[in-house]
């Protein structure tokens, strides 16, 4: 390389480097100005003191209007979901609530990002916390408040290697964790087995604190289970259901089936009768569903849904489980919706 | 400089003087494009999960299934671009396609939103890196004359390494102030990425020309990367990956009985980078004096050691510090140190082929020892597996250890 020729490279090297860090720095500072000015304007619908629906039945959710208030836990009267939020000032990525406890998961920000588990009073005053392992995905209360579970991405981001698990622990609400269900007992078909691609999420509690419904996935078929938590057993009930939800009266599994089955990327939900092990299967329209879904009542369902094409953005629909019925925009700009039915602790099942 | 290097007599080289560079001028400019590049695919790494979950609301249960696949890919394409490199005489430019492909991914992340796009272009960013690895370390043993090969990878996997730990606190920087700005970190991302492509194609020099007299293009044949030397080493890093059973199991034990690693689990890999970013210089040097085969080797009894405190019976902070720094201290002596011994194994003309072939038996040997482990993790629970590996890489140590200088001597000077 000719000196001459050098310096030209080098001058090139600069330019490009300029036009680059020029680049990336006006992007970042747009970015930066729109965030102050989302952060500054009002709020998009009229808000209201956080403590205004306490007691009533109402939904609890994660707040996703664009503004000052994303990301935190709010809520509206079951009887007007469409009346001013609630709007409190704790943030929580997912969240379940009965009428004494909320369960709240949460993607601490800084520098140094970490994850959490909070336990709340109904106030959101702060209990316990408990160190998370990546990512929140699901949590759920049993309806009587005394056991919480939550279920994290664990992205296994090591030097050389790249893998993914979930990981999914029950605690006792006030108490100790109850342990991984990894490590629970696993009974497939009848037979006792200990795969080591097995991946557990997606709890929910019936109302005897001991019995729940979860998925287990193994070679790449995902089960809904039955599990125990005195026997420290996970049973399966039947093949491809993902995140089961048990109904309030406890006689029906709301889940998730695979519309493109071994993709894992294209979502219905369908409502397994547990006596009959008949299936419903629901037609929620184009749009996957990836949600836990939620028992509004007996007869529907809530599941949170990302808008196209815009990060962030979702909105809470509604679908009832009678074959035939069609999905309706529930709660606009809301997320991990939990519907509180009473007030001493009587809730609705999956909430 | 390279000349210069090799011009000096031995016995000065063996004193470091200063104000003479030890280390030619193409590594430090390779290192920093790997420094950059690392900015660049971790910051995005770091995040992916968020993004996805977080904002496209997707289940990375799909993520994870697809990412097994990779490594497979990865293997075939590390094994492609080693030819290609030998054959075409242009390593900078066959690592600078693999540079590239993972710089036109990020790009594509900017406008992808399905999960099919997402794995679409975190696909074509693993192949870029299976591609550049091979050729670019070929490029730094080619410019480095053998006793300064361990300071050479050392300062190479140094700043490849100040990268990697840069890149998640970057990113993680950003969205703590800008909470959605996701495609703000894939912004940045890309123009570190930019930057580290136009210092690869701009500023770092090609192939060193071939000795003069040599005018006719040597052939590039299978059976001199099938060289019983290489073999052999191939033989021994084969072995000891099967025992190697992945970062990722040694935080999970960790886990299971300290909460101060349940705390920082989602930071223990930035840990085991930083020990890792400070050991690869010295290592190197170390390997440099008392031969690299023998250092890869030793190498894995920080491995051992790592197996053995992961598996004691006590939790705490100084159980998992221990642990991430023996993490590190296994790295640091062997990954680069991989790459050294297998460059002089097998002549010149076929030295990338011959270092992407070690690259790609660690690969496949990893993947198949976490595949295994997984298994044991299972049956037998994280403790007995873990003390089962360790009294198995034990043993291997007990044989190779002493045989290990054998490489060493057999190693081509030039």
């Amino acid at each position: 390389m000719s000196r001459a020729g050098l310096r030209s490279r080098v001058v090139a090297f600069v330019a490009v480097s300029l036009v680059c860090v020029a680049g990336a720095g006006a992007y970042a500072a747009q970015a930066l100005a729109e965030r102050r000015d989302e952060l500054a304007a009002p709020p998009r619908s009229p808000q209201v003191a956080a403590d205004r629906y306490a007691g009533e039945p109402r939904l609890v959710f994660r707040n996703t209007e664009i503004g000052a208030s994303f990301g935190l836990v709010a809520s509206v009267p079951l009887e007007d979901p469409r009346a001013p939020r609630a709007v409190s000032d704790v943030a929580c990525d997912r969240v379940d609530a009965t009428a004494r406890v909320v369960s709240c998961l949460r993607t601490e920000r800084g520098v140094v990002t970490k994850y959490a588990w909070l336990e709340l009073a109904a106030d959101l005053a702060q209990r316990r916390r408990a160190p998370l392992t990546g990512t929140p995905s699901r949590t759920r209360l049993s309806p009587d408040g005394r056991l919480a579970s939550s279920t994290v991405f664990v992205a296994g981001h090591a030097y050389m290697q790249v893998g993914f698990s979930t990981a999914t622990v029950v605690r006792r609400v006030g108490g100790g964790s109850l342990g991984n269900l990894e490590d629970f007992g696993l009974v497939v078909d009848g037979r006792r087995v200990a795969p080591r691609d097995r991946n557990v999420w997606g709890v929910t509690f019936a109302d005897d604190d001991r019995t729940f419904y979860a998925t287990v996935a193994t070679g790449g078929v995902p089960y809904l289970v039955r599990g125990d938590l005195e026997e420290r057993t996970l049973t399966s009930v039947q093949p491809g259901a993902e995140c089961p939800s048990l109904s309030p009266d406890g006689s029906r599994v709301a889940y998730k089936i695979d519309r493109d089955p071994g993709a894992g990327t294209d979502w219905t939900l369908g409502v397994l009768d547990l006596d009959s092990g008949r299936t419903t299967r629901l037609d929620v329209g184009p749009s996957s569903v990836d949600d836990q879904a939620e028992w509004l009542d007996d007869e529907t369902l809530l599941y949170g849904l990302a808008r196209t094409g815009a990060p962030g953005e979702t909105d809470v629909w509604s679908l009832g489980t009678r074959p035939g019925s069609e999905p309706r925009l529930y709660l606009r700009d809301a997320w991990s919706p939990s519907v509180v039915t009473g007030t001493t602790g009587t809730t609705g099942r999956s909430s | 400089m390279y000349l210069s290097l090799q011009d000096r007599p031995a016995a000065e080289r063996a004193g470091s003087r200063p104000g003479r560079p030890r280390v030619a001028r193409v590594v430090v400019l390779l290192g920093l494009v790997s420094l950059l590049t690392d900015v660049s695919s971790e910051s995005v790494s770091a995040i992916l999960p968020l993004y996805l979950t977080g904002a496209l609301g997707l289940s990375m249960v799909a993520y994870g299934f697809v990412e097994g696949l990779y490594q497979g890919v990865s293997a075939v394409v590390r094994i492609g671009s080693g030819l290609a490199a030998d054959r075409s005489e242009h390593p900078k430019w066959v690592a600078f396609a693999g540079y590239g492909l993972s710089c036109a991914a990020r790009v594509l992340m900017i406008g992808a939103a399905g999960l099919a796009s997402m794995t679409a272009v975190v696909t074509a960013d693993r192949v870029g890196k299976g591609i550049r690895t091979a050729p670019r370390d070929a490029m730094i043993a080619a410019a480095t004359p053998t006793e300064d090969l361990g300071r050479a990878f050392g300062v190479h996997r140094t700043l490849d390494t100040v990268g990697a730990v840069i890149g998640p606190l970057l990113a993680f920087a950003v969205l703590w102030a800008i909470p959605d700005g996701y495609r703000t970190v894939m912004v940045v991302s890309l123009a570190f990425a930019l930057v580290g492509l136009a210092l690869l194609a701009l500023l770092v020099p090609g192939r060193p020309s071939r000795p003069a007299g040599e005018q006719v293009r040597p052939r590039v044949r299978w059976r001199d990367v099938a060289d019983p030397r290489l073999r052999r080493m191939l033989l021994l890093v084969g072995v000891l990956a099967l025992l190697t059973v992945g970062d990722g199991f040694v935080y999970l034990a960790l886990l299971e009985r300290s909460d101060f690693a349940a705390y920082w689990f989602p930071l223990l890999y930035v840990g085991t980078n930083a020990a890792y970013l400070v050991l690869a210089l010295p290592l190197g040097r170390v390997a440099d004096r008392i031969g690299r085969a023998r250092m890869l080797v030793l190498g894995h009894l920080a491995l051992l050691a790592v197996y053995v405190v992961a598996a004691l019976p006590v939790g705490g902070a100084a159980v998992t510090v221990a642990c991430l720094v023996a993490l590190g201290a296994f790295y640091a002596a062997t990954d680069g140190v991989t790459a050294a011994v297998a460059g002089r194994l097998v002549p010149p003309g076929v030295r990338t082929s011959g270092i992407a072939a070690a690259q790609t038996v660690v690969a496949v040997g990893r993947l198949a020892a976490a595949t295994g482990f997984g298994a044991l993790w299972f049956a037998v629970g994280p403790q007995a597996a873990l003390v089962v590996v360790a009294v198995a890489l034990a043993v291997v140590l007990a044989v190779v250890v002493p045989r290990a200088g054998r490489l060493d001597r057999v190693a081509e000077p030039a």
